[in-house]
């Protein structure tokens, strides 16, 4: 028998495990600017996930023949640390990590203007440090704060949530265990103010209406997390313009 | 690391037809936006796999087979067998295909093709199992593709699919523990067959089974599975662009559809 194995994934009153509600998403925490040598960073708690992220550049790229003549290469890296799951896990590369670096540097290059920085290299290092379930999008809102913390000038910020059926229930934002023992996952990344997504996967079994109450329902994930993250970018620079008395930045303080 | 690819080798006079045709519904070998390219299915052509299949998709050219062995379960799952997929992105199937370790991309591909069979259960793993815990059959399903000429997500699952629905295992006795082969074979238990159907973005246009010159010039490309009760089972959205949410809807609608017809096709022969 597996340890933890869940009963019932809704309960009858319709709360989930940990006791949200379908289309709750779990506590966030965003803090921008928190590693003292990257260009920018981020750090998010989303439930139990913990993860740092930094961003390096734009700056000279190695080896020389990666460089593109006409735009900012964008380099990224999804890694989990070895303790940051129930069962150690193998500290070299798997090829689900490899997957979803590819996935969340889609999900980002859509936003960013690489244009501006042609033969260099934008680096983002995403460390899962502890992880619960839907790691690539809370991956995807911290790269996107770290970008910007970093100055790289951007179409819109990047927001990404999931959603998927466990219990029979169409539910907002899965954790570990709605996730392993769920019906189906999706995770979605959205540039809000531009409607368009940049990051879509699905595994699992919906039906169409299904599929389509998930998708707006995780949609509507990615615009409440838009909020929280316009929030964390305010607190991190209103200070700044406070301190120094500057009014480089307008009210909006993004 | 995953890194911001070069981009196309694709002419930028082709590039401009291409995209000018998009904007017209239309395409460079005169297909309408829903159409495949001629798929053609051979089974069996591997004697010395368990099952084997290769899918062509116009001048695309995807071979799978499926080999069976004893071995162990994974610890969460004790009581089936084991499904694995690899995919191969061999040099002699484009000059762009290099020696080496599996790339992004390769793996990016077997995982969606893994994907599609495994949420779908379309191999019947329960039936897999030997001894709980101890020994199952191991489904290794190895994807080698021959020609690139755009759309191996697609090939490669039918493939794959295929392949298994050509897959014999022996008949066999459990006794103590041990297995004991006997006269005669079975086919491979199934549960589901899922179809992907992708699409590419290029322009404004959505449009299906995108050959290689438009898939290197697409801004997104976005696989939807579906399995044989309608159902989404499987979604990749990749490429550097973005797709509007009717995007998807639309190519969930088309996909349900689209995937009938392909299911019958896979299948239909086996």
């Amino acid at each position: 028998m597996i340890k933890g194995y869940p009963e019932r994934l809704i309960d009858e009153n319709g709360l989930r495990l940990d006791g949200r509600r379908p289309d709750e998403l779990r506590p966030i925490k965003l803090e921008i600017g928190v590693l003292g040598n990257a260009d920018g960073s981020a750090y998010i708690e989303q439930g139990k996930n913990k993860i740092l992220v930094g961003v390096y550049g734009p700056r000279e790229i190695h080896p020389k023949h990666a460089e593109l003549p006409n735009r900012a290469v964008l380099r990224c890296r999804y890694r989990m640390a070895p303790f940051s799951t129930e069962e150690r896990k193998n500290p070299a590369p798997s090829r689900r990590e490899i997957e979803i670096s590819k996935v969340i540097r889609e999900a980002l290059e859509p936003a960013v203007m690489s244009e501006y920085y042609p033969r260099t290299v934008i680096d983002i290092f995403i460390e899962a440090l502890q992880c619960d379930g839907g790691t690539r999008c809370a991956g995807i809102v911290a790269a996107s704060l770290a970008l910007a913390d970093a100055g790289i000038p951007m179409r819109d910020l990047v927001s990404s949530c999931s959603a998927g059926k466990a219990g029979g229930e169409i539910i907002l934002d899965l954790f570990d265990l709605e996730d392993k023992y769920g019906d189906a996952d999706m995770p979605v990344a959205l540039m809000v103010n531009l409607n368009m997504i940049t990051l879509l996967q699905m595994d699992g079994k919906l039906n169409p209406m299904e599929f389509e109450k998930a998708f707006t329902m995780a949609m509507e994930g990615c615009r409440k997390i838009r909020g929280l993250q316009v929030e964390a970018l305010k607190k991190r620079y209103q200070g700044i313009v406070e301190r120094e008395g500057t009014s480089e930045f307008d009210e909006e303080g993004t | 690391m995953s890194i911001t690819p070069k981009p196309s080798i694709t002419s930028i006079l082709e590039q401009n037809l291409i995209m000018e045709l998009a904007a017209k519904s239309r395409r460079v070998d005169g297909r309408s936006l829903t159409d495949y390219r001629e798929i053609r299915i051979e089974r069996g052509i591997i004697e010395k796999a368990n099952g084997s299949a290769q899918v062509s998709i116009g001048k695309t050219k995807v071979m799978a087979g499926v080999k069976l062995e004893l071995g162990e379960p994974f610890p969460d799952t004790p009581d089936e067998g084991v499904l694995t997929v690899n995919a191969e992105f061999t040099p002699i199937a484009s000059p762009t295909f290099e020696l080496g370790p599996p790339g992004e991309n390769s793996i990016e591909l077997a995982r969606i093709v893994d994907r599609n069979l495994r949420e779908s259960k379309a191999v019947d793993l329960k039936k897999l199992c030997i001894t709980p815990g101890k020994k199952v059959f191991i489904v290794f399903i190895d994807i080698n593709i021959l020609n690139h000429d755009g759309n191996l997500i697609d090939a490669s699952t039918y493939a794959a699919l295929a392949a298994l629905l050509n897959t014999k295992m022996s008949n066999f006795e459990v006794n103590d523990g041990e297995v004991i082969f006997k006269d005669g074979n079975q086919p491979l238990p199934m549960n589901n067959y899922p179809v992907p159907v992708t699409f590419a973005k290029i322009g404004r246009a959505l449009m299906v089974d995108p050959q290689l010159q438009e898939e290197d010039i697409m801004s997104t490309r976005l696989t939807i599975g579906v399995d044989k009760d309608g159902c989404i089972c499987a979604v990749q959205k990749g490429g550097m662009g973005e797709l509007e949410p009717d995007d998807i809807r639309n190519a969930v609608g088309l996909a349900v559809e689209k995937s009938k017809e392909l299911r019958t096709l896979i299948i239909g022969g086996s």
